[in-house]
């Protein structure tokens, strides 16, 4: 899904249903972003929510909590064969993680959901007061900086040969990647109010349902 | 280390640690989560491994402050150490009201977040800490609007409403909740013209009365504390608004710790299902005994400290 279309999202037809799984973390902040975009969202805690969905958010939060939760409501196997079937999702932060196929410093018996050829490192930047902002340059979105908020946020420390590594910071670790239909960021666009990733998903979103390969609605 | 290098891209400008937005950010990170008081690393491992999103370090639970009562500080640093190196979520630890050098020595240990806590002795019966001194983020408990948005005011980067910690009674966190909630619906309601008296009334900067009046809504995130013991209290409250669950003496003071914390987490995600609530309250054994608030004579009540 490189050189995604012009964003007009949802221009035809109903609104896209988008999807934040909402077991922890900000969900608010990536409701509130893709409403601004024009987007209906559904709070994702039960397989049953991931029907009909055209993406999925995986917000930022405490990725042991939202693994632990998702395996005891039964969300971790059909949320990992919509990852499969190609359902467009985007992770921040927590979600990057939950994304990684590969984790170093996960707690005892954590996992994550897969998708992206990445190995993610926890809390990479160090504790809270470590926690920082940043102006990222990302070509992919234009000239116009990101203003990147990091908090205890993890970094890609490996990505695969098929990942498409987005942005850097200036000592040149991993901090935005895409793969296929998923996006992730170590960063939170909710948090700063940057849209652009979100409209990129929306994007992703518009094609998969024009190609009619969108989940059943 | 990645091998196709498409694009690739550099900071400009802006670095920064200790930001407002940064402060406020890891808070909102723990929304819809359950942070739990510990006092060894052991019970921290508990409590990661049930599903914490982060748990509060101190020396006694409030419970254990209140039945053997003295002066209440901050925790030994060792103690605080061994807690921070034995589980990979945010750390959190408790200063007195008012005690800026206790901050000063959690912010030197690393914790991700300090308590300016009414469950301690207060320090100082007139000032709050500077909280924007600090590049480690402060959450502070308030019993109404009033008192959060002081607190907010002097930096807190989340507010907790106070409930009476150590009871296992959550009808004061229900009051405190209830009554913040309330205040801002009441603001919402008024004309511009009215929120000048309005921000008199609650002791409080007028932009920032007006900002809640306009959003309808603390601009920091808002955790209920203080009595909570159960899944079905951890339930109601999100029901009531709030934002995620402090759990103090409610889980380590109860029969059988790892699987209450567990439920409660469960509890607080499901908040709305009775259906999980049911099921996760099965079976988990004594509840922490709990006194009841009304009982407690006025000087022992935690909540009237802070101001």
């Amino acid at each position: 899904m490189t050189g995604a279309p012009a964003p007009s999202t949802a221009a035809e037809g109903p609104a896209l249903r988008i999807g934040v799984l909402a077991l922890q973390g900000d969900v608010r902040e990536h409701e509130r972003a893709l409403a601004t975009l024009g987007a209906t969202t559904v709070r994702v805690r039960r397989p049953a929510d991931l029907f009909g969905l055209d993406a999925l958010v995986l917000p930022g939060g405490e990725s042991s909590v939202i693994d632990k939760l998702s395996r005891a409501f039964g969300l971790r196997e059909p949320l990992r064969a919509a990852i499969v079937a190609g359902l467009p999702v985007y992770g921040t932060c927590a979600g990057m993680i939950l994304l990684a196929e590969r984790l170093e410093d996960a707690i005892a018996g954590q996992q994550t959901f897969g998708g992206l050829d990445i190995t993610v490192r926890r809390n990479a930047f160090g504790r809270q007061q470590e926690s920082f902002e940043a102006m990222l340059l990302l070509p992919a979105l234009g000239d116009e900086p990101v203003a990147a908020t990091f908090i205890r946020a993890p970094e890609v420390v490996l990505a695969g040969p098929d990942v498409e590594v987005l942005a850097r910071l200036e000592d040149g670790r991993i901090v935005a990647v895409r793969q296929g239909n998923l996006l992730a960021t170590a960063f939170h666009p909710e948090v700063s109010g940057e849209r652009r990733f979100h409209r990129l998903l929306l994007e992703s979103a518009a094609v998969r349902r024009a190609d009619g390969t969108a989940g059943t609605s | 280390m990645d091998s196709t290098g498409t694009t690739a891209s550099t900071p400009t400008t802006g670095t920064g640690t200790g930001t407002g937005t940064v402060k406020r950010g890891l808070a909102d990170m723990m929304k819809g989560g359950v942070i739990m008081d510990v006092v060894t690393a052991e019970q921290a491992k508990i409590a990661e491994d049930a599903g914490a999103v982060a748990v509060m370090a101190l020396e006694r639970v409030p419970a254990d402050i209140r039945a053997q009562g003295g002066v209440s500080r901050m925790s030994d640093p060792d103690m605080i150490d061994s807690i921070i190196s034995s589980v990979s979520i945010p750390v959190m630890a408790k200063a007195r009201i008012g005690h800026f050098v206790e901050a000063q020595v959690l912010q030197e240990l690393g914790v991700d977040y300090v308590d300016e806590s009414e469950v301690l002795s207060p320090a100082d019966y007139l000032h709050h800490i500077d909280k924007h001194r600090f590049t480690v983020p402060f959450v502070c408990g308030a019993t109404n609007l009033g008192e959060a948005l002081r607190r907010i005011t002097e930096g807190a980067a989340m507010i907790r409403s106070k409930g009476e910690a150590g009871t296992g009674d959550v009808s004061e966190a229900t009051k405190h909740i209830r009554t913040i909630n309330a205040q801002i619906r009441e603001l919402s309601a008024k004309s511009e013209d009215e929120l000048y008296l309005a921000a008199k009334d609650l002791q409080a900067p007028y932009e920032l009365v007006k900002e809640v009046a306009e959003n309808g809504e603390l601009p920091v995130v808002l955790f209920v504390a203080g009595g909570v013991a159960t899944p079905a209290d951890a339930a109601m409250m999100m029901q009531l608004g709030a934002d995620g669950v402090f759990v103090g003496s409610g889980i380590f003071k109860s029969g059988n710790p790892a699987e209450r914390a567990a439920a409660i987490v469960r509890a607080t995600t499901f908040y709305d299902d009775p259906s999980v609530i049911a099921e996760v309250s099965r079976g988990l054994g004594e509840a922490m005994v709990g006194i009841n608030v009304a009982d407690l004579p006025a000087p022992h009540r935690l909540a009237e400290r802070g101001w």
